[in-house]
């Protein structure tokens, strides 16, 4: 058994939280590039020019990306052989509350979906656990803002629906969105599983690295099919026409029923922050 | 070239401007988000006195992060505009003229600012680092409980924007990317 504490644990957190509001991660930089050297329409170009100055300020000073800093959700992996004294789920809440207080964040969290009283100090964190074997704890923060959140879809598609169904649920996800997720975004698609199975597979697939693909050469080959599709679309930057209406698709799938479709679609924006630590 | 902006927007100002014009707007601005909406709305309601002036006003949907020490605000970028929909004709009545935000806006909307005569500005979503280089003084002025989505007056200068939504009901989503299709096919 490996000894964790639960302090170590809230300073991890904390630190993630700033980081991964202030400093882009490399992946998503370096496809905004490509698609900035790509993209010829000259708004587009524009708009893209601007996002990246944006990021590189908040590199330099330490400023959120973002004013939407998002719910911090917080992937967990926990080795079967760790053991963590004290109390996870609080110590991570902690590690959220300092980490918007200390480092400026905003608080976007209502204590009840209806009364909308803010918590004030953006807990509870969205935490997703995994028991994994061996004795690492890994975290990774991933901000969610809200703009993009919205424009995310879920849908039990029939068996019948097949490969067709999923690839026109998907275009018309991002159809639908339009401007309103801040363009250029990514695409995480969860395939299979129950209908909330399918939505935590496309939150995940969100985490994944942008240069990564789908281990299954069938999904990977869906992932870029469908980022091409996409970008024929002509959404563009901020919505304004263009090519780069996506930076990345990235699909996770998993068993069904079968008489199941499930297919979630979590939409997530170019300030697509995540940052990871293991423990 | 940018067409300069200084505020009030008056309805005369706004009648020169065309979807598709990048802008810049110097003076003051307006915060205020869904909560801050629902309240204004509540007291135009009521026959109620606002705690603004929103005759020829310009309101900005934004909910900035703390300032640090030092500074008149953190970053400030746009939020998504769909969510003022129910709330911005009734202010647009009242002689607001301007709304900066991000995203689509509802027929009921375009046909206010059409009515009444007010444009629809965009700025870059995302882009909070950027955008609050251009706000140089910040000030809560109602709703301090609500946080991010207190009322602030702003002053700003050579703020960024690009007009979405003309007086007319020209609309750039669609024709921006129209002009992309077709030079595209
Ligand atoms: S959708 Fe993303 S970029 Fe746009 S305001 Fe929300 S968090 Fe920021």
């Amino acid at each position: 058994m490996r000894t964790i504490s639960a302090e170590k644990v809230t300073e991890v957190v904390r630190r993630l939280c700033i980081n991964a509001n202030c400093h882009l991660p490399q992946d998503v930089k370096d496809r905004i590039e490509s698609f900035h050297d790509a993209e010829k329409w000259p708004q587009a170009k524009e708009i893209l020019e601007r996002i990246m100055e944006n990021y590189q300020m908040a590199d330099e000073g330490d400023r959120p990306i973002c004013q939407d800093t998002g719910l911090a959700c917080v992937f967990v992996k926990i080795g079967q052989e760790v053991h963590v004294e004290g109390n996870l789920a609080e110590a991570i809440h902690e590690g959220v509350r300092q980490g918007y207080t200390d480092g400026y964040l905003r608080k976007s969290v209502v204590r009840d979906p209806l009364d909308r009283v803010n918590t004030g100090d953006n807990t509870p964190a969205m935490i997703y656990y995994d028991i994994v074997p061996g004795d690492k704890l890994e975290i990774t923060v991933a901000p969610k803002g809200a703009g993009s959140e919205n424009m995310s879809q879920i849908r039990m598609l029939k068996p019948s629906d097949g490969l067709q169904g999923v690839k026109d649920f998907i275009l018309w996800a991002v159809e639908n969105a339009g401007p309103n997720p801040c363009p250029p975004i990514v695409v995480g698609v969860g395939v299979g599983g129950t209908f909330d199975k399918a939505a935590f597979l496309a939150k995940k697939a969100l985490t994944r690295d942008l240069n990564e693909h789908n281990p299954d050469p069938f999904w990977a080959d869906l992932e870029k099919e469908m980022l091409e599709k996409i970008n024929e679309l002509g959404i563009g930057p901020q919505g304004l026409g263009g090519l780069t209406t996506a930076l990345a698709v990235n699909i996770e799938q998993m068993p069904t029923h079968i008489a199941a479709l499930p297919v979630a679609i979590n939409i997530n924006c170019h300030v697509a922050r995540h940052e990871k630590e293991v423990l | 070239m940018p067409i300069s902006i200084t505020t009030p927007l008056t309805r005369e100002k706004v009648r020169n401007l065309k979807s598709g014009d990048s802008c810049l707007i110097s003076g003051v601005i307006y915060t205020a988000r869904d909560a801050a909406h629902k309240r204004l709305c509540e007291l135009v309601a009521q026959g109620k006195e606002l705690p603004l002036d929103v005759k020829d006003s310009i309101i900005y949907f934004v909910g900035p992060t703390p300032a640090r020490p030092g500074e008149a605000i953190g970053s400030a970028g746009p939020t998504t505009s769909y969510r003022m929909d129910a709330y911005s004709p009734i202010l647009i009545a009242e002689g607001q003229t301007g709304m900066i935000g991000k995203g689509k806006r509802s027929p009921e909307v375009i046909a206010a600012m059409k009515e009444h005569g007010a444009v629809y500005f965009g700025a870059i979503g995302g882009c909070g680092a950027l955008l609050s280089n251009c706000i140089k003084k910040a000030e809560v002025i109602a709703y301090d409980d609500l946080g991010a989505e207190a009322i602030r007056r702003l002053e700003v200068e050579n703020f960024p924007v690009i007009v979405i939504i003309d007086s007319e009901g020209n609309n750039l989503y669609e024709t921006g990317r129209a002009a992309y299709l077709a030079q595209n096919k």
